[in-house]
């Protein structure tokens, strides 16, 4: 069963169509790598499912639910983390937490336990009355993917969810996508690191507003004849017009 | 609603650990109440006043010392004749010529009435105007005192002031102004706030979630009305402790039009910030406005003395109906049945700015 459909989904802003007629979907459970360079419309068309930006013309239901005219109801079943850090630094860990899974229903002893389990799956519980902007990058957006699935959502969107991190904390990163996987959770993760892209079950690749593969990383390498994903990365992006 | 709980304490955490509103909430009516009454005081002190004596008489004398004794002016000099008095105007030594010419007292004692020239700089026109009035009404006092007839003419009218008995400039503007206040921290600040999660990118997590945006504004409504209130109170506060002054009316009417006042203009901040989406853009539109709303209030220019298509302007200006109600209920003591239509236009402009606030905040572009 498919959670994510997408047919022709496009975005122009005046005469620049950010997003070209892009068609696929997702399964449930799936861990979906969308990748692409910068510009190629990866950020736009993901901000579309979300329901945070209006398409131009094309459709896509997301839980099952319309981008058009549901997006309220989009919003009670996915997850987000943004490219760039979007918890409240003034507030504390503990406090983000509360705030977010009280804004997604949890209340009273539910929303107790969930935030001293997340904080101790994160390793945080010394952090807890820490702001959260003295917290070091890769710690935040470990926490800032938490606070995304403490809903237990069907689907969580990751918007470069990695950038910036070091190698470690990325590998950490991806042990709690995993482990987010393996409750059920689909996963729709954006990144430029090919290692990564490995990890995933099916990825595609987005040039100038258009995917222009889309298949499970062995597939994608045997067709292109080669050993790792970078090669497969560059054979296409190499086509790219659009600049940074 | 339980959603509006928990977005209410996370606006409470960040006011208390916000560095700069506290500070913004004393010092702001502070500074305002302290300051502008005396800055924007349209009474003329320090009239500079030569006197042209003819007469050399005691009435001459008397009318002498009641000129200076009132406070308003002050002798530059007494010359012996008309064309001197004119050279300190010319050299802008003095504002006011008063030339009393001989045989007065005589005249007077004669006829029971004799004619003195004012003559007034108009360089400074306020100045010379205002003056040549003061110093009328001072000669008219002093002819009823004496006994004579008013040359003015004026015999039979008399005014008296009702509900600034001193016409102290203080007691005026000071209600007009902690209404300017409501303004600011209401729009201002609330605008701010908004804009500056959008330019931190916060307000992007919050739109991924089902908050309704209703709920959203609401959150950031009610922390303003809170602090809205507070101010006044400091402010109330503070005119009592510094010009003494308390409303002659009901208090409890001042904060209830406070109240909706607030929620008004709050909205108006929220609907700016839905429109802007940097902080300097926020506050260049909120400016924009007040500027209007504050020049169009009657806080510093009477309404009464704008043109007809002005005064008809500030029948659409909030902040008028407040800035009445404010000096109304402190100097008239005027009750909730004098200004129910007041409430009625205030109550609608709530509920206008906040619809424009919630359709223009969008979850999405």
């Amino acid at each position: 069963m498919n959670v994510i459909d997408v047919t022709n989904l496009t975005k122009s802003f005046g005469s620049f169509t950010a997003v070209d007629h892009i068609s696929f979907n997702v399964g449930e459970g799936e861990l979906f790598g969308f990748l692409g360079a910068n510009g190629a419309g990866k950020t736009t068309a993901m901000r579309m499912l979300c329901g945070l930006s209006a398409p131009t013309s094309g459709e896509a239901r997301v839980a099952g639910f319309d981008v058009y005219k549901e997006t309220e109801k989009i919003k009670q079943h996915i997850g987000y983390m943004s490219q760039k850090f979007s918890l409240y630094g003034d507030l504390k860990v503990w406090e983000n937490i509360r705030l977010y899974g009280g804004i997604y229903g949890l209340s009273g002893k539910k929303l107790k336990e969930k935030t001293d389990e997340l904080l101790h799956v994160l390793d945080l519980e010394g952090e807890r009355n820490t702001l959260v902007d003295s917290l070091p990058l890769g710690w935040k957006q470990k926490l800032a993917f938490s606070v995304a699935i403490i809903h237990d959502p069907r689907i969580v969107f990751l918007d470069e969810p990695t950038g910036g991190v070091d190698p470690v904390t990325r590998r950490q990163f991806w042990e709690l996508i995993y482990q987010a996987a393996e409750r059920g959770i689909t996963v729709f993760v954006t990144t430029h690191y090919m290692d990564e892209a490995e990890y995933c079950n099916r990825v595609s690749i987005m040039v100038d507003g258009k995917i222009e593969a889309l298949d499970s990383p062995a597939a994608l390498k045997a067709s292109f004849n080669t050993d790792n994903m970078n090669d497969v990365f560059h054979a296409l992006a190499r086509k790219a017009k659009r600049g940074e | 609603m339980k959603t509006l709980r928990y977005l209410l304490e996370k606006e409470f955490k960040q006011i208390r650990r916000d560095r700069f509103l506290p500070r913004i909430i004393f010092l702001v009516p502070l500074m305002q109440l302290i300051i502008l009454p005396f800055a924007a005081n349209f009474e003329m002190r320090n009239i500079y006043l030569s006197i042209v004596d003819n007469d050399h008489s005691v009435i001459s004398q008397q009318l002498t010392d009641k000129v200076l004794s009132s406070g308003y002016f002050q002798l530059t000099d007494v010359s012996p004749e008309y064309n001197q008095a004119l050279a300190s105007i010319e050299s802008n030594r003095a504002d006011i010529i008063l030339e009393i010419p001989a045989g007065t007292e005589k005249q007077l004692g004669k006829e029971g009435y004799a004619e003195v020239l004012i003559a007034a700089n108009a360089v400074n026109g306020t100045k010379g105007g205002m003056g040549s009035s003061y110093l009328s009404s001072i000669i008219q006092d002093f002819n009823r005192e004496k006994g004579f007839d008013s040359g003015m003419s004026l015999s039979g009218i008399c005014s008296t002031n009702l509900f600034n008995p001193h016409l102290d400039y203080k007691n005026f503007m000071v209600p007009g102004i902690l209404a300017f206040l409501m303004t600011i921290i209401g729009g201002f600040l609330s605008a701010l706030n908004v804009v500056g999660e959008k330019e931190k990118g916060t307000i992007e997590q919050i739109n991924v979630t089902p908050v309704p945006k209703s709920v959203f504004l609401l959150s950031k409504l009610i922390p303003f009305w809170i602090i809205g209130l507070i101010l006044l109170t400091v402010g109330t506060f503070i005119a009592w402790l510094v010009y003494g002054l308390v409303p002659i009316g009901n208090l409890g009417i001042i904060y209830l039009f406070a109240a909706a006042y607030l929620i008004a203009f709050t909205g108006f901040g929220l609907a700016i910030s839905s429109v802007s989406s940097t902080q300097q853009q926020a506050m260049f539109t909120a400016f924009f406005f007040f500027i209007i709303f504050i020049l169009l209030s009657g806080l510093f220019t009477p309404i009464s003395s704008m043109p007809e298509w002005a005064q008809n302007l500030t029948l659409f200006n909030p902040l008028r109906y407040f800035v009445e109600v404010m000096r109304m209920v402190y100097m008239k003591g005027s009750t909730l049945a004098d200004l129910s239509v007041h409430f009625g236009v205030i109550c609608f402009f709530a509920i206008a700015f906040n619809i424009l606030a919630v359709v223009g905040y969008r979850k999405s572009n």
